[in-house]
């Protein structure tokens, strides 16, 4: 679904990406680790398409089409949607009303959604004045909900939230990536779910979110570098225990290789 | 600012008789006083009242909570309002307010029966058709005691390059406990030149709240409306919506004065540069305590233009407490792509950006009105882009 080639990026003089290969298949859900500044934002950004990350080398194909140097909104269009860690305000402009411009004239019944992630009441307000780490979150699913991408980026689904939201949020990224699936009595459910599952690329710093969804792989971003792919919970205890101090041994490696557990 | 030379235009012999169907205007003017907020096809409103160039030409009432006269036919039954007539504008204050005083071609005396609030706006159109006329309207406005009522008036050119001056003086009185509504669209051209002048003064307890419309170019427009809160929790608040296209020049702005205890007061303008210039002003002062006011002026500049933006706050005495907060700057780059990564693209995300600046539905228009205002924001979009 989503192939990474020797992706290099830089912004401004810096380069913040050093060569990325990742590929991340129809369905997936793929986790990614990473201290701070590591780029793990900086990947997103690129992916989305975000001016100010400069692609100096590589590419980026989304079902097999080349989307290196596509605008954000056809890349949005093609299925790729992302969940903002800081979303700008906008005034005026109801959540109502851009929950709408999401679904970009599929049918869709904003109060159905927001109910979904407990948003009825912010559906009047002028999209994301005022909220709360929470409240953000909640407005992010609901706009992805609206507009349905067959690929979701989401930077730090937990950071911000509180133990009930989280709860909440978790629970909605799962059915998100995994089909919403109403199955009707004796059918068969597995054909239906790899038709529905939607693909994910979830940045994760606590691992909290690692409790409600099925994480297929993870990996760790590492001074701009992918190293030690592993399964998500291994890489999780693995960085609890010894911090991302042994990522440099796996750089400095001749051949990068797995996490010895 | 652009002077108004007086002497360019006509001010007498521009006459009209009575149009009893307001409907039967050409589709043309029709449409242009739509633009302007006035739908005379629906006609719907508590009252409606026209003027033409230099006539009053329609006068009808609906509701019987309320009065509407023509202001020549209420000075004279009402021995010359001396209560109200002149008594919050100067007449002398400038040129212009003098040659309404000395030639007064018409306008509206509009006033609510104590107690009563009258469901339905008044609508009221001041309409300019022909090159070169000089228009003077004077109009009263008296909302007694415990009523409410909202007045729309539509201000309009018959065509966009017509050569015409619109010289109009307003005076407002809102009585204890009253609430005036007051919604104004102005639709005028690039060889307009526009001077009005409007004062109101709000008792105990009186609400006044104005909405201001301005989408399309102006040659020459200057006003600058106050409003004094003379009794105990009076409120007025001012919202407007401005854009300057190319060959625009506004100067504009509110001015609020709080001169009793618990009166509160908020001025809100937005305003969009496409390549005029526009001044936009505002004025709180606070002489009573306490008071809270708040000024709040918010501009972009789209593709060219200039825009000064000149916020005071006047306090005179402890316990006043007034703000006020000023930017002008261009759509932000993070708002667009936020949009963009939602699958609209730049000129979908600018539009939906500037129709929420704008901010239009807050004064809730609604019908064939919200539409046109609909229509002309998206013109802005496609100008700026």
């Amino acid at each position: 679904m989503l192939k990474i080639e020797d992706l290099r990026v830089s912004i401004g003089d810096k380069e913040v990406l050093r060569g990325i290969n990742l590929h991340i298949s129809e369905g997936e859900t793929f986790i990614l680790f990473g201290p701070n500044g590591s780029g793990k934002t900086s990947l997103l950004m690129t992916l989305m398409g975000f001016s100010g990350y400069n692609v100096t080398g590589g590419r980026i194909l989304f079902r097999g089409q080349d989307i290196t140097r596509m605008p954000m909104y056809e890349r949005a269009r093609l299925g790729i949607g992302m969940s903002f860690q800081r979303p700008p305000t906008i005034r005026g402009l109801k959540t109502r009303h851009l929950v709408r411009m999401c679904a970009r004239g599929r049918e869709v019944d904003p109060e159905v959604l927001a109910g979904k992630v407990n948003f009825t009441d912010f559906l009047e307000r002028d999209i994301n004045a005022g909220f709360s780490g929470g409240e953000i979150k909640r407005s992010e699913l609901l706009q992805l909900m609206a507009q349905k991408p067959s690929f979701v980026l989401f930077d730090e689904p937990e950071s911000g939230v509180d133990l009930e939201n989280m709860q909440l949020i978790g629970k909605v990224v799962r059915r998100m990536l995994d089909g919403e699936v109403d199955v009707p009595p004796g059918a068969c459910v597995k054909p239906l779910k790899c038709k529905l599952r939607t693909s994910g690329l979830i940045i994760t710093h606590t691992g909290y979110i690692l409790d409600y969804i099925n994480a297929d792989r993870g990996q760790v971003l590492y001074q701009g570098h992918l190293c030690c792919e592993a399964r998500p919970r291994d890489i999780l205890e693995h960085i609890r225990s010894y911090g991302y101090q042994e990522c440099i041994k796996c750089l400095n490696a001749p051949v990068p290789g797995q996490i010895v557990l | 600012m652009k002077d108004v030379k007086l002497s360019d235009y006509t001010f007498s012999g521009i006459e009209h008789g009575e149009i009893t169907d307001l409907r039967t205007l050409d589709a043309h003017d029709k449409n242009r006083i739509l633009y302007a907020g006035v739908d005379l096809d629906a006609g719907d409103g508590s009252a409606l009242f026209m003027h033409m160039d230099q006539s009053t030409v329609h006068c009808e009432t609906r509701d019987p909570g309320l009065e509407l006269l023509d202001i020549k036919v209420a000075m004279k039954r009402y021995d010359g309002l001396p209560e109200y007539a002149w008594k919050l504008v100067d007449r002398d204050k400038d040129e212009f307010t003098r040659t309404v005083a000395d030639n007064t071609h018409g306008g509206y005396f509009i006033r609510t029966k104590p107690g009563v609030k009258i469901s339905k706006p008044v609508q009221s159109c001041l309409f300019l058709k022909a090159d070169g006329a000089g228009q003077n309207v004077h109009n009263i406005v008296i909302v007694e005691e415990g009523s409410e009522v909202h007045i729309m008036t539509g201000c309009s050119t018959a065509h966009g390059g017509t050569h015409a001056a619109h010289l109009g003086i307003t005076e407002y009185y809102v009585k204890k406990g009253g609430k005036l509504t007051f919604t104004m669209i102005h639709n005028w051209g690039e060889n307009a030149s526009v001077r009005p002048r409007s004062v109101g003064v709000v008792e105990e307890g009186g609400v006044f709240q104005s909405n201001y419309v301005l989408l399309n170019a102006v040659g020459t427009l200057q006003m600058y409306p106050a409003i004094h809160l003379n009794g105990r929790g009076g409120i007025a608040r001012f919202n407007s919506v401005i854009v300057t296209p190319e060959g625009s020049n506004v100067d504009c702005g509110n001015r609020v004065i709080m001169n009793a205890p618990d009166t509160r007061c908020e001025i809100i303008s937005r305003a969009i540069t496409t390549g005029g210039v526009n001044i936009a002003r505002g004025h709180i002062a606070g002489n009573a305590a306490p008071c809270r006011g708040h000024l709040e002026c918010k501009g972009l500049i789209l593709g060219g233009g200039q825009m000064l933006a000149v916020p005071e706050l006047d306090v005179s005495v402890e316990g006043g407490d007034l703000s006020h907060e000023a930017a002008v700057g261009k759509i932000a780059q993070d708002e667009i792509e936020y949009l963009m990564a939602r699958g609209m693209d730049e000129a979908e995300a600018t539009s939906t950006i500037v129709r929420g600046f704008l901010n239009v539905d807050i004064m809730g228009l609604e019908g064939p009105l919200a539409k046109a205002i609909q229509e002309q924001v998206e013109k802005i979009d496609a100008n700026a882009m």
